[in-house]
């Protein structure tokens, strides 16, 4: 088992002509995910070539792309200027699960994408994610395959490098993961800890979770309480930014300590007020996940 | 990104608020020309990117024209919070009978631009939700409709009786609203919104940061950005598109990644040394990018020791380490460096760095620890 996605997931790529878009989709295809389609505008009729000279149908618009190909989960890799949009023709389009890669969408845009997609019951996950992986089964963004094997763990994190790292130490160990997943570094993100955790405590594999937090907004805490009120797994917990300046965006949108409120340290205590244990350091996290599952 | 209060002021009247005129002075001698114009009192305001202008001094009160010029004198280049002032807004006192605030902003949990009104004006909005909450209401603007008349009507409602001055302050929910958003604001704030004695409300104080992410597509607010107010190696950074914030310690950090640039900075305290920067140099391994973040980073006088912190997944090590490699061709640095890279091919990596003569490690916590050592010694 896995989150959100799995030998099941069939791919369209939107923006699959674009410098990103054309480069992991390649990657995607040689792990094993499913690509039916790809789309952009004007290229409808064309082909992708991925590895081993498989051909994906390129379409004009994400209608026909789900028609002709039951697609249901994409992918965008859209400059910032046109992903709000190519969003919501997703969530149109009939699709359960949209990853949405792209950085730097504007926040008022997103607010209007957020509420398209939540009138339609479809799962929004980003925006400025790295997506997700379920080890084994598939990969929908850009995370790196190599460093992920099929294992216990359930991964969250606000972040992308940062979740490298802790996926690595726990594979190194031969510790693997039922799903990582990347939500996001913005403001407003469609899919949040609480989504992801909800999903890992219904997966049977998964049986412990680490979750990877960073200083701003509430997000953290509302996850920790989350877990003291309906989790039986044990989770572990890291937060990024004890070293922030308030009122500074830490690179992502999102990472900013707005007057006294979104501190690491406020973080870390709602993590250990409700049994969350918190490594003080990325490599801490291994030793805790052991200790959890022993 | 922080506009000063005389282009928030710009931006709002631009959208119909009643906003008290004003002009900016650079000069005492301006300051004196514009109170005189505008005769009887005025009040002569620090242009800075930082809140408590008027605790620090920077807010005065002026009788005559001469005063202006005095406190003129006083307030450009003086440091509020560590940035100086380089510019007054000279504006026509109020007469004030009641001091309110009104204000939207992103608001992470309801995903939707936020109001936020209170009859408590003229103080910090966050000491009022701290010792007063129930003085605040809060209402969550539906994205798809926009602020819509009876909601304005009632947010104004919470803050004034007289029929009149509640449907002025409608009004103005509604323009601060379309200010918002036709500037791609993420908060834009009234400090106070004003009555006067004979019922005229007004806006005589604006605050306003705008989405960055929102300046592609409008060029005029984007020039409104001052980059007198930031140190010239955050200016550079952008221009060079990388992350970057300026801070105390010496340890120089270079870290793909903005969650592992946190955590490295964290890193660094915890073996107790102290960061002198975060700095994201993003998934690429263009030798020209890491040429900019060392220039960047050595551009600091307290930077003693270099630490790059690397994680190859997408990007692989070995074009990392190559990048690396070429950049130091290029630029002369006399300051210790000491890099980690893992991940995708880091053997070849490693061997290419120390085929150059760096000290390379695979393990974050190592060569943090070395990094520390280093600044230490130095």
């Amino acid at each position: 088992m896995a989150i959100f996605i799995d030998s099941d997931t069939k791919l369209v790529v939107q923006g699959i002509t674009g410098r990103d878009g054309s480069f992991h989709t390649t990657q995607m295809m040689e792990y094993g995910t499913q690509v039916v389609a790809g789309v952009t505008p004007g290229k409808g009729g064309q082909f992708f070539e991925g590895p081993d000279g498989k051909k994906v149908p390129i379409f004009d618009c994400m209608d026909e792309a789900v028609d002709a190909t039951d697609a249901n989960t994409s992918v965008i890799y859209v400059p910032p200027a046109f992903a709000s949009s190519a969003i919501m023709e997703a969530v149109d389009s009939g699709v359960d699960l949209v990853v949405a890669i792209t950085e730097g969408v504007p926040v008022l845009d997103m607010a209007r994408a957020h509420a398209f997609a939540h009138d339609r019951g479809v799962r929004i996950l980003g925006p400025n994610c790295p997506g997700l992986l379920s080890p084994g089964k598939s990969k929908v963004g850009i995370l790196p395959a190599q460093i992920v094997t099929e294992g216990p763990i359930g991964v969250v994190s606000r972040s992308g490098t940062l979740t490298y790292e802790a996926v690595f130490q726990l594979t190194s160990v031969g510790l693997g993961q039922t799903t990582c997943v990347g939500i996001g570094g913005d403001p407003l993100i469609g899919t949040n800890f609480i989504d992801c955790l909800e999903a890992f405590e219904a997966d049977p594999d998964t049986k412990a979770i680490v979750m990877i937090g960073e200083i701003g907004g509430t997000d953290e805490q509302e996850a920790a309480e989350y877990v003291s009120a309906h989790l039986s797994k044990p989770v572990v917990g890291f937060i990024a930014g004890q070293t922030a300046p308030p009122g500074r965006t830490m690179g992502h949108a999102g990472a900013i300590i707005s007057g006294a409120a979104g501190t690491a340290e406020e973080k870390m205590k709602a993590f250990e007020d409700n049994g969350i244990a918190v490594a003080k350091r990325p490599k801490d996290i291994v030793g805790l996940i052991q200790n959890a599952l022993a | 990104m922080d506009i000063h209060e005389y282009q928030a002021k710009e931006l709002f009247r631009a959208a119909g608020v009643p906003v008290p005129p004003g002009e900016i002075a650079t000069s005492p001698a301006d300051a004196e020309a514009i109170a005189r114009k505008y005769g009887g009192m005025v009040v002569v305001k620090a242009q800075v990117h930082s809140g408590g202008r008027g605790k620090a001094g920077g807010v005065k009160l002026a009788k005559t024209p001469e005063e202006a010029r005095k406190y003129a004198e006083d307030i450009l280049g003086m440091e509020i919070n560590g940035l100086t002032v380089h510019k007054v807004l000279v504006t026509p006192a109020e007469d004030i009978e009641t001091e309110a605030y009104l204000g939207v902003l992103v608001d992470r949990k309801t995903q939707s631009a936020m109001f936020m009104v209170s009859a408590e004006g003229g103080v910090d909005i966050e000491d009022v939700a701290h010792n007063n909450p129930d003085a605040i209401r809060t209402f969550a603007v539906d994205p798809r409709y926009g602020i819509l008349p009876h909601q304005a009507l009632w947010l104004a409602n919470t803050l004034y009786d007289d029929p009149s001055e509640m449907k002025q302050a409608s009004k103005i929910v509604t323009q601060l609203y379309d200010a918002f958003v036709s500037s791609g604001a993420s908060m834009a704030e009234i400090n106070p919104l004003i009555t006067t004695p004979s019922g005229e409300v007004k806006a005589i104080d604006a605050k306003v940061s705008i989405d960055e992410n929102e300046l592609f597509r409008r060029p005029k607010v984007a020039e409104m950005r001052d980059t007198s107010s930031e140190p010239p190696s955050e200016t550079k950074a952008r221009e060079a598109g990388l992350s970057y914030v300026k801070l105390d310690g010496n340890v120089g950090c270079c870290v793909n990644g903005a969650g592992l640039a946190m955590a490295t900075m964290d890193l660094v305290k915890y073996y107790g040394g102290e960061p002198a920067n975060f700095l994201d140099i993003g998934g690429s391994s263009n030798p020209d990018k890491v040429v900019s973040a060392l220039e960047i980073i050595t551009s600091d006088p307290n930077v003693k020791v270099i630490l790059f912190n690397i994680f190859g997944g997408i990007t692989r090590c070995d074009d990392v380490a190559r990048g690396i490699v070429t950049a130091m061709k290029r630029i002369d640095i006399k300051i210790p460096i000491v890099i980690r890279l893992t991940g995708t091919n880091e053997e070849l990596a490693l061997k290419i760095l120390a085929d150059a003569g760096f000290s390379a490690y695979t393990s974050m916590d190592d060569v943090v620890e070395k990094a520390v050592e280093l600044a230490g010694n130095a």
